[in-house]
């Protein structure tokens, strides 16, 4: 009894929690984004659906449920079906190592202790960056099966801008695992309930990580890949429909796994903000409030930036970012020695 | 093993940003561009062949529909061309506020073109800002005109209708709030990083080339050459106000967006000047109901938003309406500039350099 308990319907329980709360929080953040987006930019944002146009995202879901289905004549029509499955799968499968918060019995419901992540791999972290890159290949098939141009350059720039980011992106986050001496979500995590929350002595760290995440997701400032003025609508412009949706979830769904990261990395996962411990407030809220912060950072960078070109994507990768993460590791690596 | 080819890219007629139905056939190395053939044409309604069997007032509304965005430059330009050749003198009422309202349009139009050009190179907020104020300035043309986009103002010998009671608040409202309103984009892109990285050194155009090309308006005065019609050959009220024409060395994107900038500026002193010192007195001299001119041709030209708005026109001194109207169209101008300044650049650059050229066109296609 006990072994089905902590072997199977726990861990079936655990994923199904998880990927219902993420997909709904895509809904949440389509809508989010779009209200926070519009209050910037003195306008109201949706307002029909619903009371606030709180039913915005469920009507766009609805349409583009009920949209047709149109494939390029001259396709690769297994490709084309393949990539937004690829796209999206990754993402989803990071959520398997985020950590929402400490171990818990669930106000008493289970027996024993259970961990608030679906599994706490002890190399958490390096399993996140493998499958996220596994991500980009839905990106270039979908833009290469189209059999258009716009896509095609869409895909280029993207898995071009990817590659080079995610460089950047892991040489800043090898910075808070020196000094947390562990890959493991969890580890990380605890090694800053002892000391300060890693966004103060990797400050720069956190910095290029911002920055890169931003550009591994696609969005503004660097979403070339998908630029609307230049390149139409960019790797996805020939698709519709839920394959169309799937995208735009994966989009969604990156997001929130990098402000998972960030937040579980850089600020302290689901510690209390230092000094406010007295509130009792749960593990999960001050997880899910720190994440929201990281994830509003994201709307405001849209609001407020041009778009990067190209090359100076490229340039500002290779030639600053990649740089200054590599100093902060040398600067971390003598003082943790 | 490994072969690399040039690909043919067809931009537009419909693409986010071409600006209406331009087309562009790009020849990318990678995305380097090293050929670009503008596509016009798809906008053609034939304006000039259907003002020949039109009235001159009836002309008038065809003027509307070339930029669309300005109507009142065009609307302007054309009456004076009439009045040209028709030797008539019209009242200084009528020529302050065709000079506030010329001007107005310009702040419209400029606020349209910054809006774009910053949508285009991805500053989406600047759009919504830039769009706020120019509702406000639509609504003045309402009030004055009834039409906002198509004004069809003003007439031979004068204005049609007196200047409307509440216009004058409207106006001072406008003048308190929108120094502030200019600062607020200022913020957001001039000392901007990512924008001065996307418009420095981008679609560059020498002095000498740009008038080799014919360019005009804020793209001539963006490489450091100082003509404005409105200085050289003054018209209505512009030789006895005071403002400065604005120019740029650059020779680039951003040299042109500061011009065009300080061009709103200096509207906006327009403006209240041409407010204030609005003289008491008739709208419009007596002119017939139906307008003959005689025999003669006549070329007549207006600093437009977009440049040096020129109109020729024939008159055989029997019918009612033009012999032959030509229009010498800054946008259609402009638009032999973007070869020149495109090529070598990347495809996010082309979109930028469109925005620059701020072509409209309605006027380009006529």
């Amino acid at each position: 009894m006990d072994f089905t308990m902590i072997n199977i319907v726990i861990p079936t329980v655990k994923i199904l929690i998880v990927f219902t709360v993420v997909l709904l929080s895509v809904l949440v953040m389509t809508y989010a984004e779009r209200k926070v987006i519009a209050f910037m930019q003195v306008r109201l944002g949706p307002m029909r659906v619903g009371p606030w146009g709180l039913l915005q995202p469920i009507a766009d879901a609805l349409k583009l449920f009920s949209k047709e289905d149109i494939i390029p004549t001259m396709a690769d029509k297994w490709v084309y079906y393949l990539a937004p499955t690829l796209a999206i799968v990754p993402a989803l499968l990071t959520f398997l190592v985020v950590p929402f918060g400490d171990q818990t019995t669930f106000f008493g419901l289970l027996k024993h202790p259970t961990s608030m992540a679906i599994s706490d791999l002890n190399i958490g972290l390096l399993y996140i960056l493998a499958i996220s890159s596994v991500g980009i290949y839905g990106i270039l098939l979908g833009g290469w099966s189209s059999n258009s141009k716009y896509p095609l350059l869409g895909a280029l720039r993207s898995a071009a801008q990817i590659v080079s980011y995610e460089v950047p992106l892991t040489l800043a986050i090898i910075g808070p695992i020196l000094m947390a001496n562990t890959l493991s979500m969890k580890g990380i995590v605890e090694a800053q309930s002892k000391g300060m929350w890693f966004v103060i002595p990797q400050f720069f760290a956190f910095l290029i990580y911002t920055a890169c995440a931003v550009a591994e997701t696609n969005r503004a400032p660097y979403d070339l890949p998908e630029a609307e003025q230049e390149l139409v609508a960019g790797f996805h412009t020939e698709y519709s429909g839920m394959k169309f949706a799937f995208f735009y979830l994966a989009e969604y769904a990156n997001m929130i796994v990098v402000s998972a990261i960030a937040t579980v990395v850089f600020l302290g996962g689901w510690l209390p903000v230092p000094g406010l411990a007295f509130l009792h407030i749960p593990a999960i809220i001050w997880f899910a409030l720190k994440m929201g912060f990281f994830l509003f950072i994201f709307l405001w960078l849209r609001a407020t930036y041009p778009r990067y070109r190209y090359d100076q994507l490229m340039a500002i990768g290779w030639k600053f970012f990649i740089p200054v993460a590599l100093i902060n590791i040398f600067v971390t690596a003598l003082l943790v020695l | 093993m490994f072969k690399s080819e040039i690909i043919e890219l067809n931009m537009g007629p419909q693409h986010p940003s071409t600006h209406g139905v331009l087309r562009l056939k790009l020849k990318l190395d990678g995305e380097t561009i090293v050929g670009l053939e503008p596509e016009i044409g798809y906008l053609h309604r034939g304006v000039e062949k259907l003002a020949e069997s039109f009235t001159y007032l009836q002309a008038l509304n065809l003027t509307d529909r070339l930029d669309y965005v300005a109507s009142i430059s065009n609307n302007l330009g054309y009456i004076e061309t009439l009045e040209k050749l028709g030797g008539i003198e019209v009242p200084r009422k009528a020529k302050y506020f065709r000079t506030l309202m010329t001007e107005l349009g310009r702040l419209s139009s400029h606020l349209l073109w910054l809006a774009t050009h910053a949508l285009d190179i991805g500053a989406m907020t600047v759009f919504l800002y830039a769009f706020r104020e120019r509702e406000f300035i639509l609504d003045m043309f309402e009030m004055v005109t009834g039409g906002r986009l198509l004004t069809t103002a003003f007439r031979y010998g004068g204005l049609k209708d007196d200047i409307p009671k509440e216009l004058e608040q409207k106006i001072r409202d406008f003048i308190k709030i929108f120094p502030g309103r200019l600062a607020d984009y200022e913020a957001l892109l001039t000392k901007n990083r990512i924008w001065m990285k996307r418009t420095k050194q981008v679609g560059v155009i020498s002095a000498e080339d740009a008038i080799n090309l014919g360019l005009s308006g804020p793209v001539l005065r963006g490489s450091g050459v100082r003509f404005d019609v409105r200085k050289a050959e003054p018209y209505e009220a512009y030789g006895e106000l005071d403002w400065e024409m604005a120019v740029e060395d650059g020779c680039d994107t951003y040299a042109r967006y500061l011009v065009r900038l300080e061009e709103m500026r200096q509207s906006l002193r327009i403006v209240e000047q041409a407010l204030d010192g609005m003289p008491e007195g008739e709208f419009r001299t007596k002119a017939p109901k139906v307008l003959k001119l005689p025999k003669g041709e006549v070329y007549h030209c207006i600093e437009a938003p977009k440049g040096e708005l020129g109109y020729y026109l024939i008159s055989d001194g029997k019918g009612t309406g033009p012999y032959r109207l030509k229009v010498r169209g800054p946008s259609f101008v402009n638009l032999q500039g973007l070869k020149p300044m495109a090529v070598g650049h990347m495809v996010a650059d082309v979109v930028a350099i469109i925005g620059t050229l701020d072509v409209v066109l309605g006027e380009v296609d006529r």
